[in-house]
């Protein structure tokens, strides 16, 4: 990792301990008054915990023009940052992806075009609907991989996290704990409740909040459609496509709105919120994230709508494009970051229980 | 010019928002002017942390129960009776309210809190602090239509027999004025003008180092008692505290706070003891320590401790001088070395049984036969690595300022001025003529604030 931006986290952390006027807003708080000298280690689970609410920045008194020049948010947002890229696995790839946005874009191009390669070099075998486009077993060939990869990829990562941290056995209430905490964002309702400092300066408000809710409960409904998918077909012996009532489409028809909700008003926030209080560098990587994601959502609800149309093959390769990009690049972009998150939360349910 | 404002506010703190925030909600058409910039603004109140604050029941974050004469005593015992107890006690018992109306107009509290302060029945603690209270009545003041006009530097108020008829001020490098019906001036003490406080303390003010805005010059009180408006307090007085030697002249705030003075020994440049550091808990001991080490030469004290008491106390915003001796600290600090080995080895030799130490209360583990003596914590200095922290005097605010009346409202010689109130620190003497009660300038300035609000309004439709 970066000494600089260790030594300049650590440089705020010592002053931020001094003062302590920040306490109630979130965990990264208490955790940071528990120690005295901040090691590497200390810093990172820290960078960690950091949801980049911005409540520290706003009630600061030592923010520039002040000499002390205090920017937590962006110090920690830096040393976040730096530790993915230190702890992905494997290392080079994930350094072009964190950082840029054209990267992900170029990736997501090129997602698309091996898809339509493969529906013309491997075709339908006979099948109906989306299958008549490519067989069901293509598609199995393709994704499987594809799935499989990024979570060997991301267990590598989370593994050196926890190492570096110093995290000990995991128990059930820690993880209670910390899915708890991540299921209401706690540390982005400013302890107040009043929400987070994201997108209009020192002003309150659960826009980022609720629009991270859309995203992760969007998303995670997706996941249980494609799951159920996945069940039916194997075990039921019932094949795509599924009619409105049933599993699949209930889950993923909400499921998709909310995720392009999500990202729309995700991307909107990152608009109006001020760049220097994150890691700038980072900027372009998240907003394309963000895009992918709401390519990914939008192009699954058009696919839905228009599946019986002669658009459907195109839709189906950039859907599935899309998909294809976002399992791949998942431990290199901001998506990395729920994982991190939680295992920061589940390492900060540890300290708390220690005391 | 006739003016468009009805009410002009002098400063932009705690106090000035708080009558900003009153007097539109009765209708008034009010402007802030503000001398800092943007960033800067908000005065004192930036660095403040909480409100004391009456209650005869638990309250928001208070617990148990706080009467009037109890919070009376503990003002007493600080102001040495130098108060004035129907204004006192008007903050006092109005503060109970404040809370609420704080709360409703925006100001979160935090549930509780760790560290050295154990305040959950008195203080009720801003969430974020000073600045986030500053913000959040800024968002409220703003939304209730008052205008503010930051680096906005008030010149001149013309008094004109018994009424403010005119406020100069300069703004983006214009000479502008102003000529509404009503004036609260809220715009702090003198602190920030060394000149002036050189004046009231002697040359020895020139080391004092201010802990807070840079911004508190003084210029609208000069200005109002050089034109007859009556003062209130001793110049001499100010909040002064011992702070860490190493922070930055202005602005320092909270951090630059020490506390291990009752784990060590405090010597001056001639590695003298001068006073007994064990005398008192906070926040006594913190307050006392600023005019300490104002007399001593060069307006300097420095703080020697050893590794078994570094982590008794909050951490310091700057890291300690360390050595593996006392002869290399004593070289690293600039004090004469035989001399501070001696005074340590007298010290040491003075301290008798120290099993009964407790680092959180009054523990009686005291010196025998030395004289001047360390009542408290007294525990030699013998393990090494050995640190230190040097001590200057830090000022957060002056006491002198503009004598009000239960209205908040000022007077001249012939009696009040009909449309000037004052507000905050810039009539804090009024209350506090000596020592400091934590938490009680936000007191003042919340109710006062309040006070001058409701009054101008009244006044100006």
């Amino acid at each position: 990792m970066q000494a600089d931006l260790l030594q300049e986290a650590r440089r705020q952390a010592e002053i931020c301990n001094a003062c302590r006027y920040c306490e109630g807003y979130c965990s990264v708080f208490p955790a940071l008054h528990q120690e005295r000298f901040f090691s590497d280690a200390n810093l990172t689970q820290l960078a960690n915990l950091c949801h980049n609410c911005r409540g520290c920045y706003y009630a600061c008194q030592y923010t520039a023009p002040h000499e002390f020049d205090l920017n937590l948010p962006k110090a920690l947002a830096e040393v976040r940052q730096d530790s993915w890229e230190s702890f992905a696995w494997p290392a080079p790839l994930a350094r072009r992806f964190q950082k840029s946005g054209v990267m992900i874009a170029l990736a997501t191009i090129l997602g698309f075009a091996l898809l339509f390669l493969a529906f013309r070099a491997l075709g339908s075998n006979g099948g109906e609907g989306f299958y008549a486009v490519l067989s069901h077993s293509a598609m199995v060939a393709i994704f499987l991989p594809a799935f499989l990869f990024p979570l060997a990829s991301i267990a590598v990562s989370l593994r050196r996290y926890w190492q570096e941290t110093g995290g000990k056995t995991i128990t059930p209430s820690q993880i209670v704990g910390a899915f708890g905490s991540a299921a209401k964002m706690k540390n982005l309702a400013g302890g107040h409740g009043d929400g987070c400092n994201f997108e209009d300066e020192d002003r309150f408000s659960q826009a980022r909040r609720h629009a991270h809710q859309a995203v992760m409960y969007g998303f995670l409904l997706c996941f249980a459609s494609t799951s159920a998918g996945t069940i039916l077909h194997y075990i039921f012996d019932i094949p795509a496509p599924y009619p409105l009532w049933s599993l699949p489409k209930l889950l993923g028809i909400p499921g998709g709105i909310l995720m392009v909700i999500g990202t729309v008003m995700l991307a909107s926030l990152k608009l109006k919120a001020d760049r220097s209080l994150g890691a700038p560098s980072a900027w372009g990587g998240e907003m394309g994230f963000v895009l992918l994601l709401f390519l990914v959502a939008l192009s699954g609800l058009l696919l839905y709508v228009l599946g019986n149309t002669a658009a459907m093959p195109a839709l189906l390769a950039i859907h599935l494009g899309s998909v294809l990009s976002f399992f791949l690049l998942t431990p290199y972009t901001k998506m990395a970051h729920g994982f991190y998150r939680l295992a920061a939360l589940v390492r900060d349910e540890q300290r708390k229980s220690t005391g | 010019m006739t003016s468009q404002y009805d009410i002009a506010i002098i400063g932009g703190g705690n106090a000035a928002l708080c009558a900003a925030m009153t007097a539109a909600e009765r209708g008034a058409k009010v402007i802030i002017l503000e001398t800092a910039p943007k960033a800067y603004r908000g005065g004192n109140s930036r660095h403040t942390r909480n409100f004391r604050c009456m209650h005869s029941a638990p309250l928001g974050p208070l617990v148990d129960d706080y009467s009037e004469d109890e919070y009376f005593d503990d003002l007493l015992k600080v102001t040495g009776g130098k108060t004035d107890e129907t204004l006192a006690r008007l903050a006092i018992r109005t503060s109970e309210e404040c809370l609420p109306w704080m709360e409703e107009h925006g100001v979160r509290f935090q549930p509780s809190l760790s560290g050295t302060l154990s305040l959950a029945r008195t203080n009720a603690f801003f969430m974020g602090g000073g600045k986030s209270l500053v913000n959040a009545y800024y968002r409220t003041a703003e939304k209730l239509g008052v205008s503010v006009l930051y680096e906005a530097n008030v010149t001149h108020l013309e008094l004109d027999r018994d009424r403010i008829a005119q406020i100069d001020y300069t703004h983006e490098g214009e000479a502008k004025y102003l000529e509404p019906s009503a004036v609260i001036v809220a715009s702090g003490g003198f602190q920030a003008d060394t000149e002036w406080l050189t004046r009231a303390w002697g040359p020895a003010a020139k080391n004092f180092l201010i802990r807070g805005t840079p911004y508190n010059r003084g210029v609208v009180l000069a200005d109002l008692l050089d034109q007859g408006v009556q003062s209130v307090g001793d110049p001499t007085q100010c909040h002064a505290v011992a702070i860490d030697g190493r922070a930055p002249k202005f602005d320092g705030g909270i951090v630059t706070r020490l506390d291990c003075v009752p784990f060590s020994i405090v010597v001056n440049k001639e590695a003298d003891r001068f006073y007994d550091e064990g005398e008192d808990v906070w926040p006594k001991r913190y307050a006392i320590w600023g005019r300490l080490v104002a007399n001593q030469p060069d307006q300097v004290g420095y703080v020697i401790i050893d590794s078994k008491s570094l982590k008794l106390f909050m951490p310091s915003v700057f890291p300690p001088i360390k050595a593996n001796t006392l002869e290399e600290l004593a070289g690293k600090m600039g004090l004469p070395q035989a001399k501070l080995v001696e005074t340590v080895k007298t010290f040491n030799a003075a301290c008798g049984d120290t099993s009964g130490f407790h680092p959180t209360e009054l523990d009686g583990v005291k010196t025998i036969g030395i004289n001047i003596p360390k009542t408290n914590w007294a525990r030699p200095i013998d393990e090494p690595p050995f640190y230190g922290y040097s001590l200057k005097t830090g000022v957060t605010f002056t006491y002198l300022g503009l004598k009000v009346d239960e209205n908040a409202q000022c007077r001249a010689e012939k009696g009040s001025i009909r449309n000037l109130w004052a507000a905050g620190e810039t009539m804090a003497g009024s209350i506090l003529g000596q020592g400091y009660l934590a938490g009680f300038g936000m007191t003042i300035g919340t109710v006062f604030g309040r006070i001058a609000g409701r009054e101008a309004a009244n006044h100006a439709s």
